[in-house]
């Protein structure tokens, strides 16, 4: 064994994020512009724009009702399950405004995954989970679907730890495992864009490790955008922070400016925990 | 913010500034016994310098559980980071204070040298150098601290010079050789001061501005 392997205590497997990668070199997966949300009278963001580079992770933070969440939503369209609300402003997915009244939101919706806080697998088997979304798109073929199902949990870091139990029903799965579920649910209709809302905050320090290190595979193949309220979090596992603040976008930059030298005052004093 | 972290945080900020008056009257305490040829000096001054290191330790150890218990960010991290380098610049200013004692305590055993008239000039520079970069850092003062940056080329100089002066009278008079070398070393020492104060500012310039501008001196 070289030198080289034997100080190495984590698997080459395991790759974490890349904290060198110049994101700004990346195309943009999404593009926001001037984007105004509102729930009835109550304009709740503020003019936002944010330019997403495709194959990385930008984070969210801000304090509770600052938007973040309502933000997340807009990127694939969830707040129109909300009654009352209405929006300005466009968001460029792969260069079509999604906001368009002619845009196919459940295709958007396949395009464009969502993970929320609290995992949410289906009462069924561990393979049915896995296996819906495509199902749903109209996929029979039994091969297809084994393969795919079996990918996908490998995705998802979840193989190992269920290829014996497929067929045993996904409520028995712990805390950590439904939520690897769930991503490898979400990879299953070959989206582009994850959309994650503090996908870890329910789950144990291992837990959550597990599910950093899969942000930071996954990032080699999908733009993620993570709302998370945990800084070190933030810090961890994304290249890109956005620092909101009652409904708007105070800052935007590498990770490692906006946890090192913010350029606002009111991002350093969040961060800092001085207020929020 | 927690004030458990409030509180820790003060208490290095009290930490340093009792090393940075320490190490500062060490070193005036050094250079002003090197003039007058005080004897005894290098032992009281090795005491001291115990004081001065089990400081650096403390500061240290302080940076290290701020860093673990509380994970600073921004502002914060850039503090306890300058704080840990500052803290270990300092200390190598007292190694240097109880060096230039040593050594004049030698050269005062080999008999006398005929003493540079510029070397009181650069003891003078260079201490008012780290008089400076440790006043930019209570102060936060970035400006203050770039000034001091550029005046470590005066030292340097006057270092070049100095030497220059010292190797020319060892070869009109081979009798001077060992005293000699004791004085180069003097001189390499006052200059190191100079630098540890560059050092010391260009950590100020992190602290307040977050760029790091070490090592980016114009080549010559």
């Amino acid at each position: 064994m070289s030198k080289e392997k034997q100080v190495l205590s984590v698997p080459p497997s395991v790759q974490g994020v890349d904290r060198n990668l110049d994101t700004s070199l990346h195309p943009e997966a999404i593009d926001v512009r001037n984007l105004s949300f509102y729930y009835g009278d109550l304009q709740v963001l503020y003019d936002i724009s944010l330019r997403v580079p495709e194959r990385s992770v930008t984070a969210l933070i801000g304090p509770s009702g600052c938007g973040k969440s309502t933000f997340l939503r807009t990127l694939n369209r969830m707040n129109d399950l909300i009654d009352g609300t209405r929006c300005t402003g466009e968001c460029l997915v792969e260069g079509q405004n999604i906001m368009s009244p002619d845009v196919d939101v459940v295709l958007l919706r396949k395009h464009v995954g969502m993970v929320f806080q609290k995992s949410t697998p289906f009462p069924k088997s561990i393979f049915d989970n896995v296996a819906y979304g495509p199902r749903v798109a109209g996929e029979r073929t039994r091969s297809v679907l084994n393969d795919l199902v079996e990918s996908c949990l490998r995705k998802a870091a979840l193989w190992d730890e269920v290829s014996d139990r497929l067929h045993t029903p996904a409520m028995a799965l712990s805390g950590g495992q439904q939520q690897r579920l769930c991503i490898a649910r979400t990879l299953a209709t070959a989206p582009k864009i994850i959309l994650m809302d503090e996908p870890a905050s329910a789950l144990d320090p291992a837990s959550t490790d597990r599910i950093e290190n899969l942000i930071g595979e996954l990032c080699a193949n999908y733009t993620i955008v993570i709302v998370t309220h945990n800084m070190q979090q933030a810090s961890r596992v994304s290249h890109q922070t956005a620092f909101f603040f009652k409904g708007r976008l105070i800052e935007v930059g590498p990770t490692m400016k906006i946890f090192t030298s913010p350029t606002q005052k009111q991002t350093e004093d969040y961060i800092t925990g001085r207020f929020g | 913010m927690t004030i458990h972290f409030v509180r820790e945080m003060e208490e290095l900020h009290r930490g340093i500034l009792s090393m940075c008056s320490a190490v500062e009257e060490l070193i005036h305490d050094s250079v002003d016994g090197f003039r007058a040829g005080r004897e005894g000096l290098a032992q009281e001054l090795s005491l001291r310098d115990q004081d001065i290191d089990a400081l650096d330790i403390r500061i240290s150890e302080d940076c290290l559980k701020i860093l673990a218990l509380y994970h600073p960010v921004a502002n914060d991290l850039r503090r306890v980071a300058v704080v840990m380098r500052i803290c270990a610049e300092l200390e190598r200013v007292a190694d240097l204070a109880v060096s230039i004692a040593e050594r004049s305590a030698c050269i005062s055993a080999c008999g006398s040298f005929p003493m540079p008239e510029r070397l009181g000039q650069m003891s003078r520079e260079a201490l008012s150098m780290l008089h400076d970069s440790i006043d930019s850092f209570v102060e936060q003062n970035a400006e203050l601290a770039r000034d001091v940056c550029q005046r470590d080329e005066i030292v340097d100089s006057l270092n070049r010079e100095l030497i220059d002066e010292v190797v020319s009278a060892i070869k009109q008079n081979a009798s001077l050789v060992e005293s000699g070398l004791h004085l180069f070393s003097v001189i390499r020492h006052v200059e190191r001061v100079a630098d540890h104060a560059t050092n010391i500012a260009e950590e100020v310039v992190y602290l307040v501005e977050g760029a790091l501008v070490r090592h980016r001196h114009p080549a010559g």
